[in-house]
Parts: C-alpha cells; sequence; structure tokens
C-alpha cells in the first residue's frame, strides 16, 4: 500500500511532522486527513473560493491547489496553530467580538487571509482588506462583518 | 477527489539541466508542473490525461528577475507576487504588473507563474496581452540547445504552442519599453478570480503629436491570444488629435473572433472589445493635453 508513497516532512503549525503520501495528493488532503487538522476546509477544490487557505513558507496559498511534493520541507501554518495555550488570538478575537462568523465554513480560510494581509500591511484600509480577502468566498454573504472583525484587529494592532 | 492520484510518477530535478534530460528522456510524455494553480483543477477533478509530472520547485534559477539596461529577463517560474512586487517590472511594465494583479487574488498570485500561465495556454490568461504589447520573447530550452522565439506566434492554436516535445519554457525577455502610453483593461464578471471576458493590453509611443508605434494584445476574444494588427494599422502615423476611433473598433472587429462560452457571447465580447478600445483611444488622446 506503501508503494509510491514518499515520505514528506513538515513543520506544521511549530511542530516537525512525517507522513507518508502519495506525491500528487493534494495538500489539503494531507492536512485534513494525515496531519488530522481539520480546520482547514474545501469549499469548491478549484481554487476559487478560499476555504483552503493555508500559509506556506510564509506565503497564504490555496492547499487545494498544492501537490504534497510541493511542500516538502515546508512550513505550514493552519486555523490551529492561531490560539496560543487555549487563547484566541486577536484576529479570532476580533471574529468572535464582531460576528464575523455565520456558518463558520469559511471561516478557517478568512481569517488566515486575514493573517496573512495584516502581516504585509499592518494598517490595511478598507479597498486593501477587501483586495487581501478577495480569494475568499462566504456564501452566508456576511461580508459586512468580516471587514468590521479585519479592521477592528488592525485597529488594535495586533500581532498576528 | 476524482484525480488519478495512485497512478502519478512525480519526478523533482534538480536543476534545469536535469529537468531538459527527462523532457528529452522521453518527448512529450512528461508535464511540467510549476505552482500547480492552473493544472492541478482538472487533475483532481480527473480531467487530465497526464499521469508523469516534472516538478519544478527547486529550479531556483528560473524564478529570478533580472534587469539590464535594455529590458528585463523574467524566470519562467516567477510568480505574479513576484512581478507585481518587482521594482523594474512596477517602472516599466505596468501593463504586466495590472495582468498579475486581476489574475485570482493573493493565494493564487502567490503559487502561479508567468511561464505556466504562457505554457498552459488558455486564450483567456491574462499575461499574454501585456507580453504582446511588450514584445516579449521566450526561451525554449532543450538538451539540443536554448531558441528565442517572439512570444507573439508561440499559441499556434487553441492550447496549442511552438514549444517542442522536449523543451521547456524557460525564460521571458521583454525589452524595455520607449517611453509611451500604457494601457490595461481586463472585464470579467467580478473584480477578483474571473476568467476574463475580454482582456486589452496597449502601449503606445508618441512622436511630434502622431503614433510613432503601437502595439495592442488581446485575449479571451479568439482561440489564442493575439495582437490586433488591424486595429494597430489603423491607428499607426494618425494624430493624437485626430484618433480614428470607429475606423480603429472597425478594424478591430476583423481581427477578433470571439465566441458564445459559459463566460460571455461573442457579441458581447465584440461590443465590449470595442469599446474598450476605444477607451484606450480616447485615454491615449487626453495625454495630449497633458503634455501640452
Amino acid at each position: 500500500m506503501d508503494e509510491g508513497r514518499m515520505q514528506l516532512n513538515v513543520t506544521v503549525n511549530g511542530q516537525r511532522r512525517s507522513v507518508a503520501v502519495l506525491p500528487m495528493a493534494r495538500l489539503l488532503d494531507v492536512i485534513r486527513e494525515d496531519l488530522a487538522l481539520p480546520g482547514t476546509k474545501e469549499g469548491c477544490g478549484e481554487g476559487e473560493c478560499g476555504a483552503c487557505s493555508v500559509i506556506m513558507d510564509g506565503r497564504l496559498v490555496n492547499s487545494c491547489l498544492v501537490p504534497a511534493v510541493q511542500a516538502q520541507g515546508a512550513e505550514l501554518l493552519t486555523i490551529e496553530g492561531l490560539a496560543r495555550d487555549g487563547e484566541l488570538n486577536g484576529l479570532q478575537r476580533a471574529f468572535v467580538a464582531c460576528n464575523g462568523a455565520q456558518c463558520g465554513f469559511c471561516t478557517p480560510g478568512m481569517v488566515l487571509a486575514a493573517v496573512d494581509l495584516l502581516s504585509r500591511c499592518a494598517h490595511p484600509d478598507e479597498a486593501e482588506i477587501r483586495a487581501g480577502l478577495a480569494g475568499n468566498i462566504c456564501r452566508c454573504t456576511g461580508y459586512g462583518k468580516i471587514l468590521d472583525a479585519v479592521q477592528a484587529a488592525a485597529g488594535e494592532g495586533e500581532r498576528p | 477527489m476524482r484525480g488519478n492520484v495512485p497512478e502519478c510518477t512525480v519526478v523533482v530535478p534538480e536543476t534545469v539541466q536535469e529537468a531538459l534530460e527527462w523532457l528529452a528522456r522521453d518527448p512529450g510524455r512528461w508535464r511540467p508542473l510549476a505552482g500547480g494553480t492552473d493544472l492541478m483543477v482538472p487533475f483532481a477533478a480527473g480531467r487530465l490525461a497526464d499521469t508523469r509530472f516534472l516538478s519544478l520547485q527547486r529550479l531556483d534559477p528560473l524564478r529570478a528577475i533580472a534587469a539590464d539596461a535594455g529590458g528585463v529577463t523574467l524566470g519562467a517560474l516567477a510568480t505574479y507576487t513576484d512581478l507585481r512586487q518587482h521594482p523594474y517590472v512596477r517602472q516599466h511594465l505596468p501593463n504586466l504588473v495590472q495582468s498579475a494583479k486581476v489574475t485570482g487574488a493573493v493565494a493564487i498570485q502567490n503559487r502561479g507563474t508567468l511561464g505556466g500561465n504562457l505554457v498552459n495556454g488558455s486564450p483567456a490568461a491574462d499575461s499574454p496581452p501585456s507580453l504582446l504589447a511588450y514584445a516579449a520573447e521566450v526561451e525554449l530550452s532543450s538538451v539540443r540547445g536554448a531558441r528565442w522565439v517572439p512570444y507573439d506566434g508561440f499559441h499556434t492554436g487553441y492550447r496549442q504552442t511552438v514549444l517542442a516535445g522536449d523543451e521547456l519554457l524557460t525564460r521571458i525577455r521583454v525589452p524595455q519599453p520607449a517611453p509611451g502610453f500604457h494601457f490595461f483593461r481586463k472585464v470579467g464578471t467580478r473584480a477578483a478570480q474571473a476568467v476574463s471576458k475580454v482582456c486589452i493590453a496597449v502601449c503606445v509611443q508618441v512622436e511630434d503629436g502622431a503614433v510613432r508605434a503601437v502595439r495592442i494584445g488581446l485575449g479571451s476574444v479568439a482561440p489564442v491570444p493575439l495582437r490586433a494588427r488591424s486595429a494597430e494599422a489603423a491607428i499607426l502615423g494618425r494624430a493624437l488629435d485626430a484618433l480614428p476611433l470607429a475606423e480603429a473598433r472597425e478594424a478591430l472587429m476583423a481581427d477578433i473572433c470571439p465566441i458564445d462560452d459559459i463566460r460571455s457571447t461573442a457579441r458581447y465580447r465584440r461590443t465590449v472589445a470595442g469599446n474598450v478600445l476605444v477607451q484606450a483611444l480616447i485615454e491615449l488622446g487626453a495625454t495630449l493635453n497633458r503634455r501640452a
């Protein structure tokens, strides 16, 4: 059953992990199934919706479009890696405070896109927030409160 | 996902030479895989016939963007984010920056590569119009050697290119445009992520109040990205204060052959391509007043 598999070594949320995976498996499936981190969601599976967003080597990516082989040696940040000792990070707190989540399916990707945005641009204006989140779709259409949450987190100078 | 994951063989060459040797060993049988933003979609859906992939992630020399006195050489693995951030590209190739900015959103731009956008061969890709307007050339490499060919002519038919089975598109060369007028416009269903219905890039040089040189690149209006040669001819040499708008629009209709598809209709594309060209020419004409 291990035929054709490769040993994939990654650092996920600060932890070194090694899993045997097929090289063309999607990073999304590796994260959810092999690494058992189901916080990352699959929406469209085509790079349109951003639900599967994770941060790979410091850059936001759609994990549904990354073949496992290209994640070799990568440092990954998923939604599970944001809280510290059970304490939500600033963006997560802002999403809660501003009601930035409705059904919640887009939320992990939305929060990670916001983390990526604030790491590049500490005090984004509304247009910059919209551009930073443009690849993330919320089918509950709760965009107003999501913008509020990111603005609130940025206003507090939260370091993601 | 329905992709044929277990049947796949993936090789990760350490050098460009090694990649070319793999291609030469079995020409046409290896599918080069760059950022995956295009290929992973049909692959995961089970619509990609390829099962042998050459994953190019270790070929760092092909990520470089190197500017010199005459222009800039873009590694085929330069990402849209790289293009958006590079000082030379920002200063001299604003249309290409726009192409990168309207391709997907941040996560796509971080992974998608310029070379991949060209080789994938979609007529709806957004970097080809700019590269056509900027008279780019592409380097096609194989163990037999490297050849530079004009990008204009690279696409020979719907998703067909001049790339031989043992060749890899390695670099893109863009000569520095003489100071002039740059115009780029993508029309899509929404600002982010949407695939273009019409995409147009224009680069014009002006001398003594008249059009001295003009190149117009178009996407989504034909089986291949193409130059609007008839429209260019209609404008060339004409005075900026008397640009033949209707004539140029009419000429453009002879250049393009759009189709009806899920994103738009041929009629809409014809109308909008003409409108956007006219808008470009109005803006070009307005530069005369700014100069005076």
